[in-house]
């Protein structure tokens, strides 16, 4: 909980006061305030995707929890989507925490508004424990999940506009980035700080529902074959 | 009356057939002892009795529920303890039977009512607050054994309860476990220890290769598969000598290694030839449910 709390913290304060400084404001905010939003973001989705791999693969495939549970009248379905909710849980905790950072240091414009990001964490959560469950579903072991990380996670962050904003980037990189979830939490959380009502509320977050509920889809049937043959 | 009944249970991975047309019956109230081989397919059918892996064929039925549609209903009242512990390691003993039994929804009270008595059923009480990774191997198995009973099953499911425990911790567990019979609970119970299955099961199965080969009594087994007595030979010029004398003295024999069994129902004759002879030595037991085993699914080493 702690790290994942800490290194988006570390990453807000410096990038937003070293970087920060020797930029121009971006959106007509502060780069510290404009990073705030990615980083609540980043944080987010960070707690979930590590609550579903590596704490629920311990679980899963470690201390056997999941086959212990399974010998109750619960059934693997209830144990994924109880993950699910966990790991969202999670999410919700730190999106919660990062947004206190962010009114500590007032870079938010409207408080009342920027309290709507609580919600989204908490589906961004969904999204990305949904999409974890599918990479434990399939992992053999705890290195697995650095593919995950360098591969999806990383990509995404520099994709999705956590650091600097999505249309200074090659249009090819663009169209990418529209099909990621992170873009569509960011373009959510960000005007939500920034003081003002975000557009096009309902495509992002049918994007983000759309990743989130065909992912659990998928992880629900690659469980099942994984654990139930 | 029948508490589980199979029948003509099959299951088949691609091309294995791992179990092939097993026919069960367990009776309420007694101790049945599934025994086989490594791969004899017993955990794979004990997983489909208790709706974990669903069969390619055949019937399950738990009480009045069928396996694997009413799995859930029936879990209710069954207690499993699973070959591998799995308890949590964030929790302490009293957590993990607490936690345990709610995902049988017991409410709070019911389970705090339990656990006392489960403790002392398993010899636990001082360790009730203590956290998981500081107890013995024996202790969370005996943990494990009460975590089975938090909601006080009918039916207890236990896979190979006493692999890898020293003798102490395995004679606390078999004394755990006759106080269950003692109660009245159904009891199916999956060993590799012929000794445990004898002392502890009304009844048995062996299997092998997903087939029953055999099922009855302990006593009955051992009187209509074998022989009464076993003379054991050691030494090595035991094939020499089986080579002799076994076909003449042993009703049957079987020579593996260095050791010669002879399985007679009358041994006088053969324990007079080994009385006048220095270079082999011998033992004399009663025949017992390993002689059994053997006989039937044989000597060579398994996976």
């Amino acid at each position: 909980m702690l790290g994942n709390l800490a290194d988006p913290i570390f990453y807000m304060l410096g990038f937003g006061y070293g970087i920060g400084s020797l930029m121009p404001h971006i959106e007509g905010v502060s780069y510290l305030s404009f990073l705030s939003a990615g980083s609540l973001c980043y944080s987010t989705m960070n707690s979930a995707s590590f609550e579903t791999l590596y704490s629920g693969f311990s679980r899963m495939h470690v201390q056997k929890t999941w086959e212990a549970i399974m010998n109750t009248p619960l059934t693997l379905d209830d144990i994924l989507l109880s993950e699910l909710f966990w790991g969202a849980t999670k999410s919700l905790l730190s999106g919660a925490a990062i947004l206190v950072v962010i009114w500590g240091l007032g870079l938010e414009q409207d408080w009342a508004l920027s309290l709507w990001a609580i919600p989204v964490a908490f589906l961004i959560g969904l999204t990305f424990s949904a999409m974890g469950l599918v990479m434990n579903a399939v992992s053999p072991g705890y290195e697995f999940f650095m593919y995950y990380f360098t591969l999806v996670i990383t990509p995404m962050v520099l994709l999705g506009g956590v650091f600097f904003p999505t249309e200074r980037m090659p249009e090819t990189f663009q169209s990418v980035a529209a099909c990621l979830p992170l873009t569509h939490a960011l373009q959510l959380v960000r005007p939500l700080i920034m003081g003002h009502i975000p557009h096009d509320i309902g495509r992002h977050i049918l994007v983000m529902a759309a990743w989130g509920a065909s992912s659990f889809w998928l992880a629900m049937g690659l469980t099942r074959r994984r654990l139930l043959r | 009356m029948s508490l589980i009944s199979v029948h003509k249970l099959s299951k088949q991975y691609e091309a294995t057939e791992v179990v092939r047309g097993l026919d069960l019956t367990i009776r309420s109230g007694e101790c049945f002892g599934l025994l086989g081989p490594n791969g004899a397919g017993k955990t794979t059918t004990l997983k489909m009795l208790l709706g974990l892996v669903s069969p390619s064929s055949g019937e399950i039925r738990i009480g009045t529920h069928h396996i694997p549609e009413q799995a859930r209903l029936a879990r209710q009242t069954i207690g499993v303890m699973p070959q591998m512990d799995n308890l949590d390691p964030d929790f302490t003993v009293t957590e993990n039977l607490r936690t345990y039994g709610r995902y049988f929804g017991l409410n709070t009270d019911v389970i705090n009512a339990r656990i006392p008595g489960l403790l002392e059923l398993t010899g636990l009480t001082s360790k009730a607050d203590s956290r998981i990774p500081t107890l013995s191997g024996g202790m969370k198995r005996r943990l494990t054994l009460a975590r089975a009973l938090i909601n006080d099953p009918a039916l207890i499911v236990l896979d190979e309860p006493t692999t890898g425990l020293d003798p102490q911790a395995r004679h606390a567990i078999w004394s755990g476990l006759r106080r269950l019979i003692q109660q009245g609970k159904t009891i199916l119970l999956t060993t590799h220890f012929m000794e445990e299955a004898e002392r502890l099961c009304d009844r048995l199965a062996i299997i092998d290769h997903g087939q029953l080969i055999a099922t009855g009594t302990p006593r009955n087994l051992i009187a209509s598969e074998v022989e009464p007595q076993v003379t054991e030979i050691y030494g090595e010029m035991v094939a020499k000598w089986a080579e002799q004398h076994a076909g003449s003295c042993c009703d049957r024999h079987e020579l593996s290694d260095e050791t010669l069994y002879c399985y007679t129902h009358d041994s006088s004759g053969l324990l007079t030839i080994l009385q006048n002879q220095t270079a082999l030595r011998y033992l004399q037991r009663p025949s017992n449910l390993e002689d059994v085993f053997l006989k039937l699914t044989g000597r060579e080493l398994r996976d």
